[in-house]
């Protein structure tokens, strides 16, 4: 998985946890809570279907990571990659 | 003791077969029922009264995806009613506004699409939804209506089954007597037809009807009546002591005269005539009122073969042969038996035989049961009634509780 193809998973699961929002131009080094209305339950939001849609598991002291569109891929791509190995 | 006037200033609704009091009450006056096919989960095609007002008149799509159905009606019907009453929330003080919601049961539609994701995950508990608890608490509706509006004041349900509409209102009025608060947007909603439980439930309780057209399938008081069509819906009012709606010059749809609340204390789920008859009662002698006084009688009878005929056991012991300008009258006819919501929105469907002086029938009677027969009973056209001066409105429980809510003509 690339780093892009990542942020669209993201960027898949925000529009449909917060389907208000413009998602157009999202900037991918800038904190999403920054940018977007997402609160704490959002962000469990995200980390729930990563779960479910990609059996992706975001332990809660990595949360963190998911600051940004730039930081998701950062922590989640390797996550994706070793799923995929695995399979 | 005197207690202070309490009015009724605006009406939010949604119904199976109307979203605002004009259509509602057109359709009532003209026939138009709303029942439908539903696809139940685990149980396929069943008829439901289903709503179908727009929730993101009022609520962000976020809000209706985090949130329940329950709260969404509540939202609908709370704002429906603000803006019809010409309050102005921005000029309330928030905290002196009340919210009182009566709600069948609450958490059940979550629970079970809960319990449904994880079937798909092999019951691994890791994918129940954070939301859960909040979605589920019993002061859900009430307070998603208070997030939305902004309201700090006291924002709660009232469980009392299917009578819990009218406690909404009751309990309104208790707490403007009292000076708790100084508006209250009250009455009841129901999400039932969103889980399968409740279908499930009066099934396997012989109680659920059918009939292959929708729109004759919630039968009260015919012969060939065989249960319950369920349904989803909401009507909230604002109510306000009269010296307030006066003072802002707020249209006043009717007074509250009187109201009356107890316990069978016999059964889970037979009802008792006894008790419904002592409710009627004491609701007539809260109001200072006597039977002949009444002039719309909205009954309860949700189709089912006994509780029908207990009712009307109940209403021939109190109004029996001499009570000539009495009217008797049934909504679920038309929308089904919409649970919480009962009580609030059968009555809003005759708050406007106050100006028309039309009473809607009960549909659906084409072999009238001799065990349902009552005088005044109004059967499938609308009648032109003398006088509308008071209306009763009936609404009985699961586990006995019943309440009967009487609402005036307003005279100054």
């Amino acid at each position: 998985m690339t780093n892009d193809e990542c942020k669209k998973v993201v960027l898949d699961i925000i529009s449909d946890i917060a389907p208000d929002e413009d998602l157009s131009n999202v900037k991918p080094d800038v904190r999403l809570r920054d940018q977007l209305q997402l609160d704490s339950m959002d962000f469990l939001d995200i980390v729930m279907e990563l779960r479910k849609r990609h059996g992706i598991e975001v332990p809660e002291a990595d949360y963190i990571q998911l600051a940004s569109l730039d930081s998701c891929a950062l922590y989640l791509v390797p996550k994706f990659n070793a799923l995929a190995a695995k399979s | 003791m005197n207690l202070p006037r309490i009015v009724i200033t605006g009406v939010g609704l949604t119904a199976p077969n109307g979203n605002s009091l004009a259509e509602f009450r057109k359709n009532l006056l003209s026939g138009v029922a709303g029942i439908e096919w539903m696809e139940v989960r685990y149980m396929g095609r069943l008829l439901a009264g289903v709503c179908h007002y727009d929730p993101l008149k009022y609520q962000t799509k976020k809000e209706v995806r985090v949130g329940t159905r329950a709260g969404s009606i509540s939202i609908w019907c709370a704002r429906e009613a603000v803006a019809d009453s010409g309050l102005v929330l921005e000029n309330l003080p928030k905290d002196r506004i009340g919210i009182y919601i009566g709600c069948t049961e609450h958490g059940n539609v979550e629970t079970e699409n809960e319990i449904f994701a994880i079937s798909k995950f092999g019951y691994d508990t890791k994918y129940w939804s954070h939301y859960h608890n909040p979605r589920t608490v019993a002061n859900n509706p009430a307070g998603e209506a208070s997030l939305n509006l902004g309201v700090t004041g006291p924002a709660y349900t009232i469980g009392a089954a299917c009578a819990a509409g009218n406690l909404g209102l009751i309990h309104a009025t208790q707490m403007l007597r009292l000076g708790e608060v100084d508006q209250a947007i009250c009455g009841g909603i129901s999400e039932s037809i969103r889980t399968f439980g409740i279908f499930a439930g009066f099934k396997s309780q012989g109680a659920l009807a059918t009939h292959e057209d929708p729109s004759k399938a919630s039968r009260p008081f015919d012969k060939a009546r065989n249960g319950i069509v369920v349904s989803e819906g909401g009507c909230l009012y604002t109510l306000e002591r009269l010296e307030d709606a006066l003072a802002r010059g707020a249209k006043i749809y009717a007074e509250i005269a009187g109201y009356g609340v107890n316990s069978d204390a016999s059964d889970y789920v037979l009802p008792n005539p006894v008790r419904q008859a002592e409710c009627v009662r004491k609701s007539i002698a809260n109001a200072g009122l006597t039977p002949k006084d009444i002039h719309i009688v909205n009954t309860h009878a949700t189709a089912t073969p006994l509780g029908d005929i207990q009712e009307c056991e109940a209403i021939r012991a109190v109004f029996g042969e001499g009570c000539p300008d009495t009217h008797i009258n049934n909504t679920k006819s038309f929308i089904g038996h919409c649970m919480g919501a009962a009580g609030a929105l059968e009555l809003a469907g005759n708050l406007p035989s106050f100006d028309d002086l039309v009473v809607h029938p009960t549909i659906n009677v084409d072999d009238l049961d001799p065990a349902c027969a009552l005088p005044g009973l109004v059967l499938n056209k609308p009648v032109r009634a003398s006088k509308v001066d008071t209306i009763l409105n009936n609404s009985f429980g699961m586990l006995g509780i019943n309440s009967t809510l009487i609402v005036k003509r307003f005279v100054a």
